[in-house]
């Protein structure tokens, strides 16, 4: 159990500089590390975007592809969201079927785009009943440090902007924009030592109590939340939570 | 969340419901502990139309082996839905929405269980959902700690359990199947009363921050009712446990 003494040590070092009221890497415990976005990263995708948050470097490809709607939404097209953890980016990722910490980080992410309206469904109906686009956002994670959930977040919205629908290439008129309508983002705040800390490292994550992530659209509103790990918070926490994740998704909105 | 059929309406001029509930309102809760003979402990919730059973098995040796933890009993939770519990059979087994919420229940029960008592071992908590109408994560939850209370499990409270959401632009709690499929927003949460601590919580939909807080309020309140009617089933259990014929008591929210 090499790994728990480790995370020990490094608790006692966190602990320390948090009692101080700072972090490992100099931030504030408001402060989201710094975003480089690429989009158009990937050629062969519809829309792509690499995303680096501090270290955390992942990449979202969106793919569109014609298929049939569910029957209960025979209007709308489909949205599938999937996370791939590989080996390469962590040694805590292992290969294999998706184990339930992927799960839970595409069903976040999907959360997000889908409650916040990210794009116009009802635009991606080809024939109703029939033929609608189905949209895959796929996650694919490329160094780990931490905070996926946002990283990845923010990846998807990148890649809405600049995604096409192949149209043309399925036959069906003209290729056109992706409808994007809104841009849900979302913050992960983690809760160590009763203090709350945004965009968590690596680290930080892996002596955290308590995680909660909240996304928010261009007015405000809430649209997704999900709380993590075996911590809780209060309910001022929370309300606190909420207030950063207002003010961030805006400053992440303007970057986008 | 699809939108609204015209003719199907949530809210009355009364400020009604459409199963006739006030906005802060819970639908019927019964709660009875101990109803499985094998298990190590168990517990029955019938909470509107939904009827969902917890079981505990442990603490117990844990398998797969490497899960072990040298300090702490693992709490691993099992959440899953027969076929039949659903309109549309659902097809047998877990998908990826039992898998996430088998693992927001393992984390809020862990929350609340002295893992540190039992170190090695494993404590498996199994809910199936047997009828589903919308809030079954939340009586999974609220049965599966009175199940864990019911197998002696050490812990420093009950998690309760209850959602709020919006409906027709108005702030309700614990909504169900019509109100969840049309409405406009969900809010789980798992409340522990001792602390006043929030150890579940999920969101989707569309919330302002005021209606959020809001709801987070009603949640929380509907919380402290299911915690009252935890305790009651344990208490029937275990005070009146000679008098096996006893007939748990139904109580009704509200009414």
């Amino acid at each position: 159990m090499g790994k728990d003494v480790v995370a020990d040590l490094k608790r006692d070092y966190i602990s320390k500089l948090l009692a101080n009221g700072a972090r490992v890497d100099g931030r504030r415990f408001d402060e989201q590390r710094p975003l480089t976005i690429e989009t158009n990263y990937i050629g062969s995708a519809e829309g792509s975007a690499r995303v680096r948050l501090g270290a955390t470097d992942v990449v979202v490809g969106v793919k569109l592809i014609m298929g049939e709607p569910f029957p209960d939404t025979p209007n709308t097209g489909v949205l599938t969201t999937n996370a791939e953890l590989i080996p390469m980016a962590s040694d805590t990722f292992e290969g294999g079927p998706p184990d339930q910490e992927s799960i839970e980080v595409a069903r976040v992410i999907d959360r997000g785009i889908r409650e916040g309206h990210a794009v116009d469904m009802a635009k991606l109906c080809i024939v109703p009943g029939k033929e609608v686009w189905i949209m895959f956002v796929d996650v694919h994670v490329l160094d780990y440090d931490g905070n996926l959930f946002d990283a990845a977040n923010i990846a998807a919205n990148a890649a809405f902007k600049t995604a096409i629908v192949p149209a043309k290439r399925a036959g069906k008129g003209e290729d056109y924009p992706l409808p994007v309508q809104h841009q849900p983002i979302s913050l992960t705040a983690v809760k160590i030592d009763g203090k709350i800390l945004v965009d968590p490292t690596h680290d930080e994550e892996r002596v955290a109590d308590a995680r909660l992530t909240v996304a928010t659209i261009e007015n405000g509103n809430l649209c997704a939340m999900q709380k993590g790990l075996n911590g809780a918070f209060t309910i001022d926490e929370v309300f606190k939570v909420v207030d950063l994740s207002r003010r961030i998704g805006a400053e992440v909105r303007a970057k986008l | 969340m699809g939108g609204t059929p015209t003719d199907l309406k949530l809210i009355d001029e009364n400020g009604r419901r459409i199963d006739g509930r006030l906005p802060e309102e819970m639908r019927p809760l019964k709660i009875e502990a101990g109803v499985l003979k094998r298990a190590d402990g168990s517990a029955y919730v019938e909470w509107g139309n939904n009827k969902v059973m917890a079981a505990v098995y442990g603490p117990r040796e844990c398998h797969p082996r490497h899960l072990q933890n040298p300090e702490r009993a693992l709490v691993q939770c099992h959440y899953n839905m027969a076929s039949f519990s659903v309109d549309d059979r659902k097809r047998p087994g877990p998908d990826r929405r039992s898998h996430e919420i088998s693992k927001i229940i393992s984390e809020a029960l862990t929350n609340v269980v002295f893992t540190e008592y039992f170190p090695r071992t494993s404590i498996d908590v199994y809910i199936e959902v047997l009828q589903a109408n919308a809030g079954t994560r939340c009586a999974g939850l609220t049965a599966a700690s009175v199940a864990l209370a019911d197998a002696g499990v050490p812990m420093r409270d009950l998690v309760a359990s209850c959602a709020a959401g919006k409906v027709a632009d108005t702030v309700v709690v614990d909504l169900n199947k019509e109100e969840d499929n049309f409405g406009n927003a969900d809010i789980p949460v798992g409340y522990v009363p001792r602390t006043g601590e929030i150890v579940l919580l999920q969101m989707d939909g569309d919330l302002s921050q005021e209606q959020f807080e809001k709801g987070l309020g009603m949640a929380v309140e509907a919380c402290k009712k299911v915690s009252v009617l935890q305790r009651d089933a344990l208490k029937r259990r275990y005070a009146a446990k000679a008098d096996e014929g006893a007939e748990p008591t139904e109580i009704r929210e509200g009414a």
